[in-house]
């Protein structure tokens, strides 16, 4: 049984939303997550747990609150108005925003423990063959830490992909916006459509299986490095 | 003005480093001394890899830090090469090498230069991980090398080495001696490496030079040894007189003394170093006959230091002419001295049981 047009347009949507967001988070995560990596300041474990929050918050606390920040009276609202961007809630971009904050530590964490990884030595030397610190960090850093990246940027994909409270507290349920596979999934169950549920839910479970497994076989064995 | 200078403060928990040292500007200079002496401490802040918060690095008349000034390591014309080689996993041997001749401009001819010296030309299209320690530890120094860099520091490039892979390494070490005309600055704690390949001697201990003088001259010093327990001794430089083919000795000529050591191969006129360690010498009134000991060569009694051991003296001697002398160390039990009587000026005969050739 082919699947609806609402359901491909949902895993388009999906697709979509993930691709950005991770490609967002690695421009924004890899500055964190190199700060994270080599800073000697106090304010390392303040950032990190921040950082990791997602991780234990219910998705329906962090909605809750970028809907609060991007409503109409919050900060980012008035921003965003001010701007002539326009309100954030119910659309894509809100949905991109919320999931940012969401898949946060999935992409901050593999890479700064990558870069810890990595330690002084190799930066100390490529500063004695005239490397600067901005060389360095691109020739030397980022080379190494590939793995992480790779790591990294799978969770991250995979992780907004499976994401569903934010969605539905930013996001609602707007066919081609805003409804992505998981809320679909959701209304065919409310709907009492427990076929389409079953064909979606089974696309995710083989995805989601696929790139865990992608994960593990790719990883590469720390005994041959 | 062609030297290194370096006053340096530094506090950590539990160690202090206080150095304000002036370091020849040429040659081989050996930073010596046990591990948490500060010696590689002292050169991580002459190549800025350290940052104390109060100190004065000069360079040939370039300062590199003081109060007002701070020169990024990237930025100071120097080589350095670390304890393990440290090579870039991501690249191959020739990438590494390129990695620092690139961005140092450094000349292709200075590279193959270095490649040629240190012997890996067989090496440049394999992985850091293909190598052998010694193999990585000499594309390391190559590497350092290829920057062109007005100084090399090297820290204990030997250290993680076993001693097979050592001896595969030091004769590249001391044709970086005899070829370079840039000055070396060597940490090590071997005091064979230090007697094998410094022209300049800086021994540390908690963080502060206590002697700093040409290699010889400082060996030689009776206050030191003591900090070099068993491996106190002199190093003497001569050349390669004599081959006596019967025997398979040479007959190495120093100023001031003639000596017979084994036959390494080496060339009628070539230069070689020696070491006598203290231990190996010992001391008697006359001429000892019918004894076993080849070199045994007529004294003049210097002066008498203490050992680490209350039993023992060490005994400062002059051998040869006032116009060519040479200072050898003996250890001694203080009952022996007493019995002979050593004193300043006395003649004797010392018997030299061992002479390395370095």
């Amino acid at each position: 049984m082919p699947l609806s047009d609402s359901d491909l347009q949902s895993i388009w949507l999906t697709l979509r939303l993930a691709t950005v967001v991770t490609t967002i988070l690695l421009f924004l995560g890899t500055p964190v997550a190199w700060w994270l990596a080599r800073t000697r300041s106090r304010w390392k474990g303040p950032i990190g747990a921040v950082v990791a929050l997602p991780l234990v918050l219910p998705p329906s606390v962090l909605g809750f609150y970028l809907l609060v920040a991007m409503g109409p009276h919050g900060p980012v609202g008035q921003l965003t108005q001010a701007l002539g961007l326009g309100l954030l809630p119910f659309t894509f971009w809100g949905l991109v925003v919320a999931s940012v904050f969401y898949s946060l530590p999935f992409m901050v964490q593999p890479v700064q423990n990558a870069f810890e990884a990595i330690g002084d030595r190799p930066l100390e030397v490529a500063a004695t063959l005239r490397a600067s610190p901005l060389d360095a960090f691109f020739s030397v850093a980022l080379p190494l830490a590939a793995p992480g990246f790779l790591t990294a940027g799978i969770l991250t994909f995979a992780h907004t992909v499976g994401e569903f409270g934010v969605v539905l507290m930013i996001g609602g349920n707007i066919p081609g916006v805003t409804r992505v596979a998981s809320v679909q999934i959701y209304d065919h169950v409310e709907a009492m459509e427990y076929s389409d549920a079953h064909r979606l839910a089974a696309i995710l479970l083989i995805f989601s299986f696929l790139v865990l497994l992608a994960l593990y076989l790719w990883r590469p064995n720390p005994k041959n490095t | 003005m062609d030297s290194i200078t370096a006053r340096l403060h530094l506090e950590w928990p539990g160690f202090t480093l206080d150095v304000d040292e002036r370091l020849p500007g040429r040659g081989v200079t050996a930073l010596f001394g046990h591990s948490g002496s500060g010696k590689t401490t002292l050169l991580r802040c002459i190549a800025g890899l350290e940052r104390p918060r109060e100190g004065r690095v000069s360079f040939q008349g370039e300062v590199w830090q003081d109060a007002h000034t701070w020169v990024p390591t990237h930025r100071r014309p120097l080589g350095y090469v670390f304890q393990e080689a440290s090579l870039f996993p991501h690249l191959t041997v020739q990438g590494n090498l390129r990695f620092g001749q690139r961005r140092a401009a450094g000349s292709r001819t200075g590279l193959e230069q270095a490649v040629e010296l240190l012997g890996i030309g067989p090496l440049l299209g394999r992985k850091p991980d293909r190598l052998s320690g010694g193999e990585r530890q000499r594309v390391g120094i190559a590497r350092a090398l290829a920057v062109n860099p007005r100084i090399l520091l090297m820290d204990e490039p030997l250290a993680a080495l076993d001693h097979q892979r050592k001896q595969e390494i030091l004769p590249y070490l001391e044709r970086l001696h005899d070829t370079l005309s840039i000055p070396v600055l060597y940490v090590s704690h071997a005091p064979d490496e230090v007697a094998r390949l410094a022209d300049h001697l800086v021994v540390m201990d908690a963080g502060r030079v206590l002697a700093s003088g040409p290699l010889q001259e400082t060996l030689a010093r009776l206050d030191l040894p003591i900090r070099l327990g068993e491996d106190a001794g002199v190093v003497l430089e001569g050349r390669i007189a004599e081959r006596d083919a019967r025997w398979h000795l040479l007959r190495v000529e120093c100023a001031g003394a003639s000596l017979w050591v084994r036959d390494t191969g080496a060339a009628i006129d070539h230069p070689v170093r020696v070491r006598i360690l203290a231990r190996d010498v010992s001391i008697s009134l006359t001429h000892a006959e019918g004894t076993s000991i080849v070199n045994s060569l007529q004294a003049k009694v210097v002066a008498l230091g203490e050992d680490s051991h209350p039993a023992l003296a060490l005994v400062r001697l002059q051998v040869g002419t006032d116009a060519g002398a040479a200072t050898v160390i003996a250890r001694v039990t203080h009952r022996s001295a007493d019995h002979l009587g050593l004193a300043p000026a006395l003649a004797v005969w010392i018997q030299i049981k061992a002479v390395a050739v370095l």
